[in-house]
């Protein structure tokens, strides 16, 4: 776990990352030629998405440990990072409802592959809140998050596969096996962008362990001082 | 060989219980030929085909949901579920011979439900037969999991849909392109990659659900 006195470093940086960020997108990188400044939302509704795939294996991984090693704390951090996670998928199906309304003239496309499976993770990690908060706080508790956790990073690719061959793709691929489609300022927003995005979801993540962890100490010295 | 005599002996066990109590089976063929029934009339009379054919997927996933959110009702009613664990066995046999069993049952529900489907709308070809059997592997494999889960929380029958649906989209996928598509393969070969896939998790994780 973080040390507390380095979580202040941890957000400015993340809030340097950002600036520097949004001033790489809106003056360094280029108007895109077919999409206009539209496209510019691209460098924020990808990293989002990606940042929220990270939080959900993160969760994942935080949950295998718990069942693995049992490790102490395992499953709040799996908690934590999934809560985030859901944050991030809506900010993703919002972005990208948004691009989509410019780009293709409507809020929703079905062809749209990356859009139908965050509509489905998110549907599947939001179940996880119910089945997490209709068990009773314990050791089963922990141990029932973690295995839909797991099965979480399994549905992933699973779904991304069977989206995939299902439909017709009008989305745009940008990275490709032979590598990413853009021009240099272009990658290196995105980059920055993206590295913005994992600091913050980072910062967000230690400060509300923190708080959560602070709650649980509370807890414990309420007891201790009133029984 | 003690695994799989083991699981026998589970399965044998809810075989047993439902030819005698007749709890489950006969709710499931009387629901799935209710809701073909009622897609009769949700489609409008010029509607084509294919549009029937995925319909058909839906009723098979709600048959499944109904036999899945009884099934761990008796282990749990009259703790059984408790000695089981204690047993100083394997513990996923537990999920093994559940989930067969609630296979045999959706197994017996579909062998009504197709032909009636077949009766009241289109011919079912090969290619849904086949989309059908591997789907069913993959729905008892995940929902016999999901539904000892919904059995251990509060919310009990309400919990099983809401994490049994997402998981299952994938398989809804592959069985209507099973159903719809001129070359079922490519979506029968997704279907058996979820069922091994999913199957594996379900198996290696059970043993975690029913324990402490």
């Amino acid at each position: 776990m973080l040390p507390a006195n380095r979580l202040p470093a941890l957000a400015t940086l993340a809030l340097g990352l950002m600036v520097a960020a949004v001033a790489l997108v809106a003056y360094v990188a280029p108007v895109d030629a077919n999409q206009g400044l539209s496209q510019k939302i691209f460098y924020f509704h990808v990293p989002v998405a990606l940042t929220a795939y990270a939080l959900f294996g993160w969760g994942a991984w935080r949950g295998l440990r718990h069942l693995w090693k049992r490790e102490q704390g395992a499953d709040l951090e799996s908690y934590v990072a999934i809560h985030l996670g859901v944050i991030f998928g809506a900010m993703t199906l919002l972005t990208g409802s948004i691009w989509a309304k410019i780009s293709w003239g409507r809020w929703w496309a079905w062809s749209s592959d990356q859009l139908v499976l965050f509509l489905v993770l998110f549907l599947f990690y939001s179940a996880y809140f119910m089945l997490r908060f209709s068990i009773e706080p314990g050791p089963q508790r922990a141990n029932l998050s973690a295995v839909y956790a797991v099965f979480g990073v399994a549905l992933i690719p699973v779904s991304f596969l069977a989206i995939r061959i299902s439909k017709d793709i009008i989305h745009p691929v940008v990275f490709k096996s032979t590598g990413p489609d853009m021009s240099g300022t272009m990658f290196l927003a995105f980059c920055v962008s993206w590295a913005a995005m994992l600091a913050l979801a980072a910062t967000l993540y230690h400060v509300e362990l923190a708080g959560k962890r602070l709650d649980a100490r509370l807890k414990e010295l309420r007891e201790a001082l009133t029984s | 060989m003690t695994y799989f005599a083991d699981v026998g002996a589970l399965a044998r066990k809810d075989l047993m219980l439902e030819l005698r109590a007749r709890d489950t089976l006969p709710a499931m063929l009387l629901f799935v030929l209710s809701t073909l029934v009622v897609f009769h009339f949700v489609l409008p009379s010029d509607s084509s085909e294919l549009a029937a054919k995925g319909l058909l997927w839906v009723a098979i996933l709600f048959t499944a949901l109904l036999g899945l959110s009884r099934a761990f009702a008796a282990e749990r009613e009259q703790g059984v579920i408790d000695g089981l664990v204690l047993a100083t066995r394997d513990r996923s046999a537990i999920w093994l011979g559940k989930a067969l069993a609630i296979l045999a049952f959706l197994g017996l529900a579909e062998i009504v439900a197709l032909p009636a489907f077949g009766l009241f709308f289109t011919h079912v070809g090969g290619g849904t037969i086949a989309g059908v059997v591997l789907a069913d592997v993959g729905i008892c494999a995940v929902g016999t999991l999901l539904a000892a889960m919904a059995t251990a929380s509060r919310a009990r029958e309400l919990l099983l849909p809401l994490i049994f649906l997402p998981l299952t989209i994938p398989i809804v996928i592959g069985g209507v392109g099973a159903s719809v598509a001129g070359h079922p393969g490519k979506y029968l070969a997704f279907l058996a990659l979820y069922d091994a896939i999913f199957g594996l998790v379900a198996w290696g994780s059970f043993e975690y659900v029913v324990t402490e």
